[in-house]
């Protein structure tokens, strides 16, 4: 890279900053995101405002491409990884400004399975699209997933399976919610390599996603249909 | 001394594989959420029964009931130090079935992966992934699963360590790589990244290839990207049969018999010799293809129109290799100098 002029990021303006985030976002450089937001907030900028329209927005960029087949796991974890350092100094600034709550997921795998891969991946796309989540971890049974649902009072449950012996255990739990009365007070998410949207509506979910970057703009649609339905009361 | 794969395949030229193992134990009562690898021990007359079904319906090679028998997989069923007994009772109960057989039938011990990602993106060391694969793999060998048969693999690092445990416990393998992203694995490795992976290794397998994955139709075009690169090793085709749907609490494939038996043939034709089923595969489905195998011509490889017409669409335009194997750049802003 001898070619090319090193860039000191206090030197750019505002928007140039932002775009620089995007690209080392994209390029999963930690510690230039962690300065990036320090510089931001030197700037006096909102701590939302550098969520929404720095991390978020390059977390997007990020999320199409996987989507699109362009980016793989292993550039998302990296970008994912970059991101977390971000949130790490935001989160305290958040709770204390008082910004709004884009939304909050229980997540785990079902018992018997111990892929987090996916999961995790998810986890952090939602992370990165700035929903709170709880991760329960792997090989969860029922029980799990009703306590942190009972205690946390997401507005959406997340399951993952990576095998077709686990799978039906999705439909475990939403039976199981379904015979408690609850199960209309969350968002069901499903998702695995195994699975499919059929497959998802059979077991009573809400919708299968096909990967993180889907599960994330779900995640948006749902959460953006209940609060309508909400207010429409 | 060649391996007994190299001997039969030389033999036969073509060797059918088995089906599935998960969704099989399944349908004898598996629960969902249990190890199957704790029936080699609690229910081996029904693992026996599982290698009999696909030994009856004509496969030359059968995969044990070890897929998920390393230290990493097992530690969730507080069985995490049982990997090698846990194998080597799955080779066991396999060299019991292969010698009643009456004929050479394989037994190939089954290595899946740990689950877990490698460094630098995960915490898994090369080290330790390679003492996992050596711990499995010695354990196959010891029962007496004449080849190891790595599958449903996404990292070229697991790959390579998998190779490594190999290499140690001296076991001959074989090795697939499931391709159920866009063509690609979920860590992004295409059919041709693979086929230099392979060439590269220090103790390459016998034969590699593609097993799991999306769809029948996709699994030929990954074959049809090895076979491309010019390789002169075997090639695997292990697909599943069709697409899981449910029904009254359990998991049902949807590809038929008859389309197994489709997809078979054309598995030849794109180039693979050693071919079987993956989920959803039951002797039902291998008794079709043995019969495919057995009466259909060799066919020239067939295009990929040819494929979508027989097996159905692809889940993704492009796969990675040829005229798309340029990924589409997004449009970068100066790099820092590190």
């Amino acid at each position: 890279m001898s070619d090319e002029d090193e860039i000191i990021l206090s030197e750019l303006d505002d928007e140039e900053l932002v775009q620089q985030m995007f690209d080392d976002l994209y390029d999963g450089l930690k510690e230039e995101i962690e300065e990036g937001v320090n510089i931001l907030l030197e700037r006096k900028w909102m701590p939302y405002d550098i969520l929404t329209k720095a991390l978020v927005g390059g977390m997007t960029i990020v999320g199409h491409d996987f989507r699109d087949g362009i980016l793989f796991v292993p550039e998302v974890l990296l970008a994912a990884n970059a991101m977390k350092g971000g949130m790490a100094i935001l989160k305290p600034l958040l709770a204390e400004t008082g910004a709004p709550r884009v939304g909050k997921m229980v997540i785990g795998t079902v018992k018997g399975d111990i892929h987090d891969i996916g999961k995790n991946l998810v986890s952090m796309m939602m992370e990165g699209a700035g929903f709170e989540v709880v991760d329960l971890g792997i090989n969860n049974p029922v029980e799990n997933y009703l306590e942190a649902i009972e205690q946390e009072g997401p507005d959406i449950l997340g399951m993952s399976a990576l095998l077709t012996t686990t799978m039906p255990y999705m439909k475990v739990v939403i039976d199981t919610m379904v015979e408690q009365g609850i199960r209309d007070d969350y968002i069901v998410l499903v998702g695995g390599a195994p699975l499919n949207e059929e497959f998802g509506k059979a077991i009573g979910a809400d919708a299968y996603c096909r990967d993180a970057a889907v599960a994330v703009e779900t995640a948006k649609e749902f959460v953006a249909r209940k609060h309508n339905q909400l207010a429409a009361g | 001394m060649s391996d007994a794969l190299t001997t039969l395949l030389a033999e036969k030229g073509t060797l059918l594989a088995d089906g599935a193992t998960g969704t099989n134990l399944f349908a004898m009562g598996l629960m969902s959420g249990d190890a199957p690898e704790l029936w080699n021990e609690e229910e081996p007359q029904k693992i026996n029964a599982l290698y009999k079904g696909a030994v009856d319906a004509g496969s030359d090679i059968f995969l044990t009931n070890s897929f998920g028998a390393n230290a990493s997989r097992l530690k969730l069923h507080d069985a995490g130090h049982r990997a090698f007994e846990l194998s080597r009772m799955a080779a066991e109960i396999g060299r019991d079935v292969a010698d009643a057989a009456g004929r050479k039938v394989i037994v190939a011990g089954s290595v899946g992966p740990t689950g877990d990602i490698m460094e630098p993106v995960g915490n898994l060391t090369h080290a330790d992934a390679v003492d996992m694969f050596h711990e499995t793999a010695a354990g196959l060998k010891a029962g007496g699963a004449d080849i190891g048969w790595l599958e449903t693999i996404s990292a070229p690092e697991e790959y390579t360590a998998a190779a490594e445990g190999f290499a140690r416990a001296e076991l001959p393998w074989v090795g697939t790589m499931s391709f159920d992203t866009a063509g690609r694995t979920m860590m992004g490795v295409t059919s041709t990244d693979m086929a230099t992976l392979v060439a590269g290794l220090d103790f390459p397998p016998i034969a590699f290839g593609a097993n799991c994955g999306t769809g029948a139709s996709d699994l030929l075009r990954t074959v049809l990207g090895f076979a491309a690169t010019g390789t002169t090793l075997p090639l695997v085709a292990k697909g599943n049969a069709g697409i899981p749907k449910y029904h009254d609490g359990h998991i049902h494939y949807d590809g038929t018999p008859e389309l197994m038996g489709d997809y078979a043939a054309m598995a030849r034709d794109c180039g693979a010799t050693i071919i079987g089923g993956c989920c959803g595969t039951t002797p039902a489905h291998l008794e079709k293809m043995r019969e495919a195998l057995d009466t259909r011509p060799v066919q020239p490889a067939p295009s990929l129109e040819a494929i979508v017409a027989a097996l159905g669409a692809f889940s993704s335009t492009g796969d990675g290799t040829g005229d798309d194997g340029n990924r589409p750049a997004r449009k970068r802003r100066g790099r820092r100098a590190a």
